[in-house]
């Protein structure tokens, strides 16, 4: 009985880490690796949920088409704002990208209660994803499955192409020297915009899956975004590693605190993630300031 | 021998220069004593808004003169703000050794986070401000038994000031508290950013590196400055706790961290009076915009912010000294 | 022969694979006028780093005055009497020439730990830094903010910097790379008329400038000390004209 309640609960942080991780891992990139801190990240996340939100009672779509969907759009979205927005801002210095971002949160609470109200977006999942699944030794939720499974495939997918496309040298050949990458053949305007794209694109799918797990409300993007810059900084901004790591650690760690001393609330992670900065102030994985 | 005398007077007339009172700095502080007058209805907006005005300030000392950006300012506020209301429910209700009490709290706490501190700069101070902020705002949400969580604490009782002025609804004795406590910080302030420091931390600012081979050393700036603005800050949440009599958990929250860096930009970043103007700014623009709907007030909020950093770099104090500028200019050529 | 105001012993630093300095015995002695010269790369800004702790050593130590400095902080160096320069123009934009002058000043003064002083009450400070800038014909800028300065004028104003700190050891890194033919002249002349208790160790690629006004020199390759001498027997050296000197006349 005990090993199976805690396997579940190792179960469920796995889980949870998993969609910290897909919310999180295109704001690791973008941060540490092109020097921009979107604090609005979490916006995206929130777009992707509403997108499925709307989608599915709008018109009707069935939830697994809608995660593609969220996917394409979203990126789409990410596109946009850095070529009209976070572009002008990449060497305006941190301070600048924090406020700009913020303001963009706010403007994006604001319109997701005018659309679709202040209440939490109670979202019916279909059939198969309510039902509860044995495992032998313990019973997990479908809904859980499905997310680990998913984002577990995507995250597979995303370090795949990661490594072999040497994307991450590219962009930082890019950021450190642009004259020498564009002489190198690197596109870097185009570079910068393509891995937006692709973080908000994981973002949204992020969003658009765990609309049951992590609640949806106006005030998502706040609430998650501690979360998300958690996640990021323990990991090490610019580290995919890193950032899967820490995703699962204050997965596990805060679905265990949550079962065990429910009354620290997410005191347990913010004390984790501030031992951790204090200790090792660039992240787990995060290379040292030179 | 003319061109001797002005060579040897000319480098004491640049170091006067730069700290003198300018006839706009004297405008200013008389409209706000007459602001008491002009706006008898509104004393208790006028006091919040000295309040968040000496918050802002704290950060301008940190921001705009040490250049660290903090997201978790309100660290700092929320601890002055408990420690005073802590303080009167206790029953030690004396508002001047109250605050400075708070104060004095809030930046021993500000000192020993800042001996960790002082190895960040930009992005990883931000992060571990913000964590802090969070922390002890968690922390006074679970540790309700001493800080009554979400309910905060009320029923403060506080003590006439001088034992002659009662602190009532209307809202006079805080206005008057609130501006000599704010003014006096302020003349501080000013002070030590016209002194050889000031300058030393202005140049940290600039360049460290080049700072650095000044013998500047950067720690002992940073904890020395991250100090002395996480006890202003302290008092400024002394003040909001003895002028309402309340504390809100609201006041540690990451909101309050984000709107007062808001406020600061708003107003001008580097400027002291940029603190106060933009913390005006700020609460009346909120006053006037959530009455009309909540939801717009963020709209509104997002969008000025989105607006002063692509297009009014330097805040409302930056633009109005451009359009001065401009003035004379034209002025001149006429 | 007297005791080095400021020396090396074993200094060495890798930066991942690559190992710039190598095992380097550095002596300055006082009241040196002591040039290191070698080709690009071979490791001379990063020696001036680590002599004022802006980089760690490998392994190593520095001294100075008879006192390990090895561990101590950068500032702290400072105010143990030793000065750099940087290669490239490091200095406040936004800062006047005026006041990063008295500010220098006032903190060889130790007017930092004072926060009561204030700026307007530091005439005497005021008066030396003024002095310090007329010295270098930059009276006539010093209430422009640093970045709008030309860049030469912005090189002069670094000097300045280092020398308003009074410093007992002096490390100038390229100090006329950039700067004007006719002022570079002026520059080295101020710097070679700084008491003669001050030592000085110059680096720079300009060899006139050098065999002018060095009394010793290091030639440094790849982070090894490859010959040391007074000037002329540097100049007739020929693995120094060889590896450094040849070079330049290919330029
Ligand atoms: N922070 C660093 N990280 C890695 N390598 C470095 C670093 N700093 C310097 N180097 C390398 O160390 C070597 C020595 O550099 P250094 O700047 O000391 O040369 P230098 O003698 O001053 O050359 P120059 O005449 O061009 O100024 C170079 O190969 C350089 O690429
Ligand atoms: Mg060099």
């Amino acid at each position: 009985m005990m090993i199976a309640s805690v396997l579940e609960l190792i179960f469920n942080g796995v889980a949870y880490g998993i969609v910290l991780f897909l919310i999180a891992c295109g704001l690791s990139i973008t941060m540490g690796l092109m020097g921009f801190t979107n604090l609005a990240h979490g916006s995206i996340v929130m777009f992707g949920g509403y997108l499925v939100v709307a989608l599915m009672k709008g018109f009707g779509w069935p939830f697994l088409a809608t995660i593609p969907a969220a996917f394409v759009v979203c990126a789409l979205v990410g596109a946009g704002f850095e070529r009209l927005l976070f572009r002008r801002l990449y060497s305006a210095g941190e301070l600048n990208q924090v406020l700009l971002t913020i303001g963009l949160v706010f403007i994006s609470v604001a319109i997701a209660t005018y659309l679709w109200g202040a209440g939490q977006q109670p979202l019916q999942m279909p059939a198969y994803l309510n039902a509860r699944l044995s495992l032998g030794l313990f019973e997990v939720s479908s809904y859980r499955l499905f997310l680990l499974l998913v984002g577990g495939a995507m995250t597979g997918l995303l370090a795949l192409v990661f490594e072999r496309s040497n994307l991450g040298a590219q962009v930082r050949a890019a950021v450190d020297n642009r004259q020498m990458a564009m002489s190198c053949g690197i596109n870097v305007d185009r570079l910068f915009t393509l891995v937006f794209a692709v973080g908000c694109g994981i973002a949204g799918t992020g969003g658009a899956l765990s609309v049951n797990l992590l609640g949806l409300d106006p005030s998502f993007p706040l609430r998650y975004l501690v979360f998300i810059l958690i996640v990021v900084t323990v990991g090490g901004s610019g580290s995919i590693w890193g950032t899967l790591i820490a995703a699962l650690l204050l997965g596990i760690c805060d679905v265990f605190s949550k079962y065990y001393v429910p009354e620290a609330g997410a005191f347990t992670i913010f004390a984790l993630a501030a031992v951790i900065l204090f200790w090792h102030p660039q992240g787990l994985f995060g290379r040292a300031a030179t | 021998m003319t061109m001797v005398a002005l060579r040897s007077l000319e480098p004491v007339r640049l170091l006067a220069e730069r700290s003198r009172w300018r006839a706009a700095e004297f405008v200013f502080w008389s409209f706000v004593v007459a602001s008491y007058f002009l706006f008898p209805g509104y004393l208790v907006l006028i006091s919040q808004i000295l309040i968040a005005g000496l918050f802002a300030l704290s950060l301008d000392l940190l921001l705009g003169f040490g250049g660290m950006p903090s997201l978790g300012h309100a660290a700092f506020f929320g601890l002055g703000a408990y420690t005073a209301g802590l303080l009167g429910q206790m029953g030690w209700g004396e508002p001047i050794s109250g605050l400075l009490l708070s104060g004095i709290v809030a930046g021993v706490f500000g000192l020993v986070c800042s001996l960790f501190l002082s190895r960040l700069r930009t992005t990883a101070f931000l992060m571990v401000t913000l964590t802090l902020g969070l922390l002890l705002r968690e922390f006074a949400n679970r540790w309700s038994g001493l800080t009554g969580g979400d309910d905060g604490l009320s029923d403060i009782a506080l003590w006439p000031l001088f034992g002659v002025f009662r602190f009532g609804l209307s809202g006079h004795t805080a206005f008057w508290y609130g501006l000599c406590v704010t003014f006096i910080v302020f003349l501080l302030v000013r002070r030590l950013v016209h002194s050889p420091v000031g300058l030393a931390l202005e140049a940290m600012r600039e360049n460290e590196r080049r700072a650095v081979a000044l013998g500047i050393s950067p720690r002992l700036m940073v904890i020395a400055i991250f100090t002395l603005s996480s006890a202003i800050a302290g008092l400024a949440g002394a003040l909001l706790t003895q002028t309402t009599s309340f504390v809100a958990l609201e006041v540690l929250s990451f909101e309050r961290s984000a709107g007062v860096l808001i406020m600061l930009v708003l107003g001008g970043v580097g400027t002291l009076y940029g603190a106060l103007v933009g913390a005006a700014v700020y609460l009346v623009a909120r006053d006037v915009l959530s009455a009309l709907d909540p939801v717009y007030w963020y709209f509104w909020l997002g969008l000025i912010i989105v607006m002063v950093v692509l297009f009014a770099n330097d805040g409302l104090v930056g633009l109005s000294q451009r359009l001065q500028a401009r003035a004379v200019r034209r002025w001149e050529a006429a | 022969m007297t005791d080095p105001v400021l020396f090396t012993q074993g200094l060495c630093k890798s930066f991942g694979a690559l190992r710039v300095t190598n095992n380097l015995d550095l002596r300055i002695e006082a009241g040196a006028r002591h040039a290191l010269i070698g080709p690009n790369g071979a490791g001379k800004s990063t020696l001036v780093n680590l002599l004022t702790g802006v980089l760690k050593p490998s392994s190593g130590r520095v001294w100075l005055n008879g006192e390990d400095i090895t561990r101590l902080p950068a500032a702290e160096r400072v105010w143990k009497g030793l000065s750099r320069t940087f290669q490239v123009s490091t200095i406040f934009p936004r800062l006047t020439a005026f006041e990063a002058v008295v500010l220098a000043v006032c903190r060889r003064e130790r007017l930092l730990r004072n926060p009561s002083r204030l700026l307007s009450g530091c005439k005497p400070q005021a008066e030396e830094a003024w002095d310090f800038l007329g010295r270098f014909g930059l009276t006539g800028v010093a209430d422009r903010q640093m970045g709008e300065l030309a860049y030469g004028q912005q090189r002069l104003t670094e000097i300045v910097l280092a020398l308003a700190a009074r410093p007992k050891v002096l490390l100038l890194d390229e100090p006329a790379a950039g700067v004007p033919a006719q002022d570079s002249e002026a520059l080295f002349s101020a710097i070679e008329n700084l008491p003669r208790d001050v030592a000085v160790l110059f680096i720079e690629h300009d060899m006139e400038l050098v065999f002018r006004f060095a009394e010793k020199i290091t030639v440094l390759v790849a982070g090894e000390s490859f010959r040391e001498g007074v000037p002329a027997e540097i100049a007739s050296d020929p693995d120094v004209r060889r590896v450094y000197l040849g070079d330049e006349d290919d330029e």
